[in-house]
């Protein structure tokens, strides 16, 4: 269980960015956190595992105070957190294999890293995650002679390599073309049910956010104004999620798409 | 006539001063008048720095102490040598070889030596992966590497460990450190963040996040770095070797102490063609990394 509150965060001496969050999830389902450009989206679940500080409030995952931890106890908390990203962030000149088996970096020493000796199971387990997200052929391969949908689909094993307990992903099908972006999106809920895990995606296409998620998360100015199932979010909610965007705009198609 | 209008109502000689130019320009006049902003803003500013720069440079130029007979007189003596030099004399080649060999093994092991010193050194001294007071330390390191010429490091190291080739390596070490250290710190600094931030969230340590983050980003500049470093290495042995580091330096010095300039000369000209063709090579090897 992942349960956020009061979060704050800002930058400087400025505007929060966060202001006061709270957000509890439970179980394992896909929620999709929705809103605007600048609403605090990205910045929310990089307050999770850190890799932005957050400037007050408290964040557990499964009991373990997140915020306040330090060093090794913080990559130990890491490797409980999976992240796929909007660009990927693979490493191009390294093989799919290599790419894969560094989200156990966390848990295999930096020699065997260096040596590139990888424990057995991990690299069962690779081929097995690989041949389920259908790139088990590409294990030689490097990464950047993969398409977008491939690439994303490495980040995604290497996400699901650390056994995490939650995953996160900050815009995962942005960077994808509209057929590959559903793909995507029905692999992180499919995989979701099967290793019974939570995840949490930030998401611009409320499309995909309604077919695709259990329960969608609406944000403006670094605070939840929405917080229902997909059902629920009619034109009124969508109205104040995006009022004076641009997004808003885009998704004015979605009353004939759903 | 239309080329007083080109000109522009203001700087027309005919255009009666004052009243015309300065009530239009004001509200509707076109704007057709634009000067390169100067260098120096302030125009008396702009004139000191001018002309003191031209009058320092005349008052150089009067105080050197140029004395034309000697001029005339070094004239002669350079004929001398170019005389003494023809033809040049492979007769004592055995020493020129060894001298090259004893330069190639300079160069390479400087070459090792540096750039396996320099890859630590550059993660240092890159901004953007180390504390604050480790860039400072591995930027101070590289500044000091830079700040000498090799042959006033070569100076401090033949005194420091005695004449012959030892001295040479640890002066191009020291070269090697100030150029490859630098500009590998600066490729790190360019690198992809977002690779190292998915390290990074899986927990990964630091080390092992460097090796799968950092490291492949930067592998074929170091590559390239290192094949340079060669060549320019290979380049100093032999200045650094007329100092005392040893290697063919050292042997083209000797002959010039003993007047054997025939035999300079063939030392000159083995330097020249080796590093034409060590430029040729590494210029190959770098064009298809």
């Amino acid at each position: 269980m992942l349960k956020i509150s009061d979060l704050v965060k800002r930058y400087g001496g400025g505007e929060p960015v966060l202001k006061n969050l709270d957000l509890t999830i439970e179980g394992e389902s896909v929620v999709s956190i929705i809103g605007s450009s600048g609403a605090g989206k990205s910045t929310l679940l990089r307050c999770i595992n850190r890799l932005v500080e957050p400037t007050s409030g408290s964040i557990t995952l499964n009991d373990t105070e997140l915020t306040r931890l330090r060093g090794a106890e913080l990559r130990r908390a890491r490797r409980k957190i999976g992240m796929v990203f909007q660009g990927f962030n693979l490493v191009d000149r390294l093989t799919v294999m290599e790419n894969v088996q560094s989200g156990r970096l966390g848990y295999i020493s930096t020699w065997a890293a260096l040596t590139r000796r990888y424990p057995k199971d991990d690299i069962r387990r690779a081929y097995e995650l690989m041949e389920r997200v259908g790139i088990a052929h590409y294990a030689d391969k490097r990464a950047d002679e993969l398409s977008g949908g491939e690439r994303q689909r490495v980040g995604v094993v290497r996400a699901l390599m650390q056994k995490p307990e939650i995953l996160l992903a900050d815009e995962p099908t942005a960077s994808l073309d509209p057929k590959t972006s559903e793909q995507i999106m029905g692999l992180l809920r499919d995989l979701s049910r099967e290793l019974k895990l939570p995840v949490l995606i930030n998401i611009h296409n409320v499309h995909e956010a309604r077919e695709y998620t259990d329960r969608i998360v609406g944000m403006r100015y670094g605070r939840i104004i929405f917080d229902d199932l997909p059902q629920a979010l009619d034109q009124e909610a969508m109205d104040r999620i995006y009022s004076g965007s641009p997004a808003a705009d885009r998704a004015g198609g979605l009353k004939e798409a759903s | 006539m239309s080329p007083a209008r080109i000109d522009g109502p203001t700087s027309g000689p005919d255009v009666p001063a004052g009243a015309a130019g300065g009530a239009t320009s004001g509200a509707t006049a076109p704007r057709d008048h634009w000067r390169k902003p100067s260098f120096i803003a302030n125009p008396v500013a702009r004139w000191l720095v001018y002309g003191g720069a031209i009058l320092y440079v005349v008052w150089t130029l009067g105080t050197l102490p140029i004395d034309w007979p000697r001029v005339a007189e070094g004239v002669e003596r350079a004929g001398r040598i170019f005389g003494g030099a023809f033809p040049p004399s492979f007769e004592r080649s055995g020493l020129l070889i060894d001298g090259f060999l004893e330069s190639l093994k300079i160069a390479i092991l400087a070459t090792f030596g540096g750039v396996l010193l320099s890859i630590p050194i550059a993660f240092m001294a890159a901004r953007n992966i180390v504390p604050r007071a480790v860039f400072y330390l591995g930027r101070a390191i590289i500044i000091v590497a830079r700040s000498f010429h090799p042959v006033i490091v070569a100076i401090i190291f033949v005194k420091a460990v005695g004449f012959g080739p030892l001295a040479g390596v640890l002066t191009l070490i020291v070269y090697s450190i100030g150029f490859v250290a630098k500009m590998l710190a600066e490729r790190i600094e360019e690198i992809d963040f977002g690779q190292v931030e998915a390290m990074r969230a899986a927990g990964a340590p630091y080390l092992s996040t460097l090796i799968y983050a950092v490291v492949p980003q930067i592998m074929p500049r170091q590559v390239g770095l290192t094949i340079y470093q060669l060549d320019s290495n290979l380049r100093a042995s032999a200045v650094v070797g007329i100092v005392g580091a040893g290697g063919i330096g050292s042997t083209l010095a000797n002959a010039f102490g003993r007047y054997d300039y025939d035999f300079a000369l063939a030392i000159t000209m083995v330097i020249v063609g080796a590093i034409l063709l060590s430029e040729a090579v590494s210029g190959q090897i770098r064009k298809r990394l």
